[in-house]
């Protein structure tokens, strides 16, 4: 591992955590704008941290130490996601030990113990949001793995990093198997983070929540490291999708500098990304939750298409 | 360039694809035709480029009647059809959705597999679309299947022409002039000829459900 290499690693970390709830914020404040509200601050998701933070914890009399544990699993699980997604530099140690694969699993993972520790408290809402959930990520899950691979067939390889810099310092071309990749990666962050077409992010004791149903016992700084965490989630999944669709601006190994660059150009790319977001979740209207496995099956049948297009095309 | 027009070629031809799965798991009558307008507008798109690329001007006559027939006449009529018989927010109730997906992925599979070997022969620079304007067919050939409707049933027949017409112009560099202006006029006529037949069904039957065809006599 050279210095260079552990900076970059460093610095992405330190950005991933420093930036995703600015991003959460400007997405929540052009929504409002969009929809003629008054928005609030960019900076709200920080104070709504802080004020997590300093708040006592109360927790169920029957919580199981799962219950207390998985905040911080969830966290962790996230982190690693955009320590691993090349974000600023392709030059990353931590790369070589999770592919995109094994990125798709970190986020099962996460799933996986937030599901449970939903259900372990007893309540109805938490069951019922446990289920949701793992019926929109086992839909949504090939659908993505999908997505990676269709990528990962132009570059070879399923290393992110690989893919990353292939695509980036390639001759401009047009990829139609990327097209649909795209906009099958797009449906698959909707519902996988949670917005409006699958769960509407704004409510809050609502029967068709999802989301906040799963996270409704916790409290304090448990809550805050969960909507940390799910900001993370958001941010990781922006960054595989300008990874892998617009991957241009990102330093590559040996050129340090570069990464001076590569910050102005993702912090541009992800306020676009986010004002897209923004207008997409404000032009179209939650669907049922039994439309949900229709949408998905999209999905996978569009990323499907864009594997055979490829093949096709490259043939 | 000519080697990213022709990549830029590919990638409507996927557009196409896509609209084409796009028609087939919409339930409304008006986004259908919204869809199909779409798409003639990518087709106009995508022969101009072959126009340009394989400097034949006579592409350029083709892109324009295309574009009036496909992008502006035809929906129009389609427009008049379902005020005139008031089915403008009719949903129509399919079997299963992503039942039909499934098979359509198939059907791509299939047309893809066909078309391999053929494009192999072919030494145009956009070989590949031949594959996708079979898989467009084929899947508006499913359309066509699944629905009991009738004015997506005109609406699938429609896009299968497009899907035709994508592999004339991409595939072979177009068609001689007079088999194209034969071919437009005949699915002018054709949309006219099927027009009537929308309103004589529903005179008879008070319902667009042509499985009301299949019965021969009264009962």
């Amino acid at each position: 591992m050279t210095v260079s290499g552990f900076f970059s690693q460093l610095l992405e970390i330190v950005f991933a955590l420093a930036l995703a709830p600015l991003l959460t914020g400007w997405i929540n404040q052009w929504r409002a704008w969009l929809q003629n509200k008054s928005a609030p601050s960019v900076l709200q998701p920080y104070r709504l941290l802080h004020k997590l933070f300093n708040k006592e914890s109360v927790l169920a009399e029957h919580a199981s130490p799962l219950f207390r544990g998985t905040p911080y699993i969830v966290f962790g699980c996230m982190t690693l996601a955009c320590a691993i997604v090349p974000t600023l530099s392709t030059d990353l140690p931590l790369s070589p030990a999770a592919d995109a694969i094994a990125l798709v699993g970190l986020f099962a993972l996460a799933r996986v113990f937030i599901s449970l520790a939903a259900m372990d408290i007893g309540t109805a809402f938490g069951s019922l949001g446990a289920r949701r959930e793992m019926l929109i990520g086992f839909l949504a899950e090939p659908a993505l793995l999908i997505v990676l691979f269709s990528a990962s067939l132009i570059s070879q390889s399923t290393s992110l990093t690989t893919i990353v810099e292939t695509l980036a310092h390639r001759d401009f071309a047009i990829y139609p198997g990327l097209a649909f990749a795209g906009v099958a990666f797009s449906m698959v962050s909707l519902a996988e983070n949670a917005r409006v077409p699958v769960d509407n992010p704004a409510t809050h004791l609502e029967l068709t929540m999802i989301h906040e149903a799963l996270i409704l016992e916790y409290s304090g700084r448990h809550l805050a490291l969960i909507e940390w965490a799910a900001s993370l989630k958001l941010f990781a999944y922006s960054c595989i999708g300008l990874a892998l669709f617009c991957p241009w601006g990102v330093a590559e190994a040996g050129e340090p500098l570069v990464m001076l660059l590569a910050l102005p150009a993702l912090v541009v790319k992800l306020a676009i990304g986010g004002i897209g977001l923004a207008l997409l979740e404000t032009l179209s209207a939650k669907m049922r939750i039994f439309r949900v496995p229709e949408y998905l099956a999209a999905a996978f049948l569009l990323a499907v298409i864009g594997m055979l297009v490829h093949i096709l095309l490259a043939a | 360039m000519n080697e990213l027009l022709a990549q830029f070629i590919n990638l409507l031809g996927a557009g196409l694809l896509m609209l084409a799965f796009a028609m087939i798991s919409q339930r409304r009558i008006l986004s259908l035709i919204a869809l199909f307008t779409v798409q003639g507008a990518v087709l106009v798109l995508s022969t101009v480029v072959v126009g340009f690329v394989t400097d034949q001007p006579h592409l350029y006559v083709s892109a324009g009647i295309t574009f009036a027939l496909k992008v502006v006449l035809i929906p129009l009529m389609l427009h008049r059809v379902i005020a005139r018989l008031d089915i403008r927010w009719d949903v129509e109730t399919l079997f299963n959705i992503p039942t039909t997906m499934l098979i359509g992925i198939l059907v791509v599979i299939v047309a893809f597999n066909l078309a391999m070997p053929i494009a192999k022969l072919s030494t145009s620079l956009t070989r590949g679309t031949l594959g996708i304007a079979l898989a467009c067919v084929l899947l508006s050939f499913l359309m066509m299947i699944t629905r009991a409707k009738a004015v997506p049933q005109v609406i699938g027949f429609l896009s299968m022409e497009n899907g035709l017409f994508f592999a004339a112009t991409s595939a072979t560099y177009g068609m001689p002039m007079v088999v194209e202006l034969g071919i437009a006029l005949d699915v002018l006529i054709g949309v006219l000829i099927l027009g009537v037949f929308i309103f004589q069904i529903r005179e008879q039957f008070d319902s667009l459900d042509i499985r009301h065809l299949e019965k021969l006599k009264e009962d």
